[in-house]
């Protein structure tokens, strides 16, 4: 219960989790000696009681948290990171550093690992726990370099027969000096166009932030899910506030995060998102191990599907896939003016 | 940190400074503020005679100045977009997409066709800039992956004109999706050994650059004209220092490795020509 506190539609449950903790307090050992001494708690406080309604409280809050609150929820510090899952999932987990060409990229982990018995490579975008890790990761916000690495590596579970397995947390790639003049557009480009066409299964979990091409460049899948309080979109709710709504403010991200069907059920009922992976109660961020065990489910039994198509047919089946994605009405040709 | 946004940049490129070629007869160029003829600088190919200034223009007359004449035949024209978000902001997409239609009279951001350069067949794409920004959604995207399919079933070389300012909001993840859905298909034509000149306009950026518009197998650039990932303001503001001068245009990527080539637009029908010559089947 020592989850790390900073979202305000959790106050309700802070103020019970307080109460059992006194509870507790109380139960364990001696009263303090002096100051406020029990004034009228009663002989003890129904522990049992309390446990419940914080869960019937965290059931209510997060079944029904406002596009807003999931972008909270997905940006939560002490929410599990691409290494966190790493490191529940896998034994033995081999780590591959470097694009061969430029240097290495930590906004952007791979490696090759053990899921069950399924060897895979696995490649996730990395947002830093520590400060230093943070800047150096510059917050999960990939250079090229990154892009390249995972490529490279991506390649080489193609040629080894290796399943891919990615892990999407991004705000977006990022907008910098060198990561322009060493083409961030061409690095996702490519990652986009080769993906699409590697011969080999690939499944993709979007696990807190897939701020737009940042997210999709190591996330052209086979089978693509979201936890249930990831979002995913062509832009941060902050970006479009500040273009659409001319500023971004509390008021007008939570309109833009409204307006962009950003969250996992939306992505879902828009066609993007094949599953919805669920989190444990009260989100990924009370419960790393909960969290990993429902993702490790997901992503084995779809390599486990997977893995039984014949690959020209899982190639094929990854075109058709990204083929009918959009939504645009066809007229007659007959009628329609050129 | 700010919101690393790809597709931030559309909105703060100014609007295409469709103002520059107001209904008069004459206009002071952004550039060299000269006054030039208005007729004169039109039939220059809406280059600037005092400075080659290139103007931004629209598909319409893109498809004028690089198929041959009575060419352009036009293809998939018959798309039309939708609004599967019901996506508002302080105005409806779909009222949007009314007013926009109604102002260019066309349908999206994007024309496309076969047609004849200098002699040779070739399918013809150009995304159009006074349509929303170029903005890509699946109309964009959709007519995209059809010429990219068309040009791999008929064997035939394949250029794509871009402008625009990446991906557009209002269809959110599907506009994001169409990433994927242009360069998926630019494998297939890659594999069938299909060529592909990509030519990037001022200003090429976002979702755009971030996928087709960077997988050209020959790259070429107008000159001066802004190319990018992330718009410049995004990037100011992340770094927190000026820009050098000339940053993400044409001719700094040519330095830095990623274009070909910067072409005049005078002679682009030539290059193109000169490149489908050496690579085209
Ligand atoms: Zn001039």
């Amino acid at each position: 219960m020592s989850t790390f506190y900073q979202l305000d539609f959790e106050k309700p449950i802070r103020e019970i989790e307080q109460q059992i903790e006194a509870g507790e307090q109380a139960a364990k050992g001696p009263r303090p000696p002096d100051g406020a001494v029990a004034i009228d708690e009663g002989p003890s406080v129904d522990l049992a009681a309390l446990r419940e309604q914080r869960t019937r409280a965290l059931e209510r809050i997060y079944s029904q948290l406002s596009p807003g609150d999931v972008v909270r929820v997905a940006r939560h510090p002490s929410r599990p990171q691409t290494r966190d899952y790493i490191q529940a999932l896998c034994r033995d987990f081999a780590e591959l550093h470097g694009d061969r060409r430029f240097g290495d990229d930590p906004a952007i982990v791979t490696g090759f690992g053990r899921i069950d018995s399924i060897k895979c490579l696995i490649v996730g975008h990395q947002k830093g726990r520590s400060t230093q890790e943070k800047i150096a990761c510059h917050f999960g916000c990939a250079h090229p370099e990154g892009y390249r690495k995972a490529l490279a590596k991506m390649q080489l579970a193609e040629k080894f027969g290796l399943p891919i397995v990615t892990l999407v947390d991004t705000p977006g790639a990022y907008p910098g000096l060198g990561a322009e003049q060493r083409g961030q557009a061409e690095a996702i480009a490519v990652n986009l166009r080769e993906m699409s066409r590697l011969r080999t299964p690939i499944v993709s979990v979007v696990i807190g932030e897939g701020g737009s091409g940042g997210a999709l460049g190591i996330a052209v899948s086979d089978r693509v899910a979201m936890l249930e309080f990831s979002w995913y979109s062509v832009i941060s709710p902050e970006g479009c506030a500040a273009i659409l709504w001319k500023q971004a403010n509390e008021q007008t991200n939570n309109a833009a995060a409204r307006a962009l069907k950003l969250t996992a059920r939306d992505n879902l009922e828009l066609g993007i998102v094949d599953e919805v992976i669920r989190e444990p109660l009260g989100g990924a961020h009370r419960d790393t191990a909960g969290a990993a065990a429902n993702l490790k489910a997901w992503i084995v039994s779809q390599l486990q599907t997977l893995r039984q198509i014949p690959v020209d047919d899982l190639v094929k089946a990854r075109y058709e896939r990204f083929r009918r994605m959009g939504s645009f009405r066809q007229e007659d040709p007959e009628t329609a003016q050129e | 940190m700010t919101q690393a946004a790809s597709t931030r940049s559309w909105t703060e490129l100014r609007p295409a400074r469709k103002s520059a070629i107001p209904e008069g007869l004459w206009l002071r160029c952004p550039s060299c503020g000269q006054m030039i003829y208005r007729k004169q600088m039109e039939a220059n190919l809406h280059v600037c005679p005092e400075c080659s200034h290139h103007f931004r223009i629209g598909a319409v007359e893109r498809v004028k100045q690089l198929a041959d004449t009575g060419s352009f035949q036009p293809m998939f024209s018959n798309l039309r977009p939708t609004d599967p978000l019901r996506f508002k902001d302080l105005k409806a997409y779909a009222e949007r997409l009314t007013a926009e239609q109604i102002r260019t009279g066309q349908n999206d951001a994007v024309l496309a066709g076969t047609c004849f350069i200098k002699g040779r067949p070739a399918m013809l794409t150009c995304l159009d800039l006074t349509f929303m920004m170029g903005s890509m959604g699946s109309v964009v995207g959709e007519t995209i992956t059809r010429s990219i399919e068309s040009a791999t079933e008929q064997g035939l070389p394949l250029v794509i004109v871009s402008c625009s300012g990446g991906a557009r909001m209002q269809e959110s993840g599907l506009s994001l999706m169409q990433m994927a859905k242009t360069s998926a298909a630019l494998a297939r034509l890659d594999d069938a050994g299909g060529l592909f000149i990509s030519v990037l306009t001022d200003p090429t950026t976002g979702g755009v650059t971030a996928s087709f518009a960077m997988l050209g197998d020959v790259i070429f650039a107008e000159p001066k004209a802004l190319i990018g990932f992330a718009g410049p303001r995004v990037i100011q503001q992340t770094i927190r220092q000026e820009l050098p001068e000339g940053f993400q245009r044409s001719e700094f990527l040519l330095q830095s490795g990623l274009v070909d080539r910067v072409v005049a637009r005078q002679d682009l029908r030539s290059e193109l020509a000169r490149v489908i010559d050496y690579a085209g089947k």
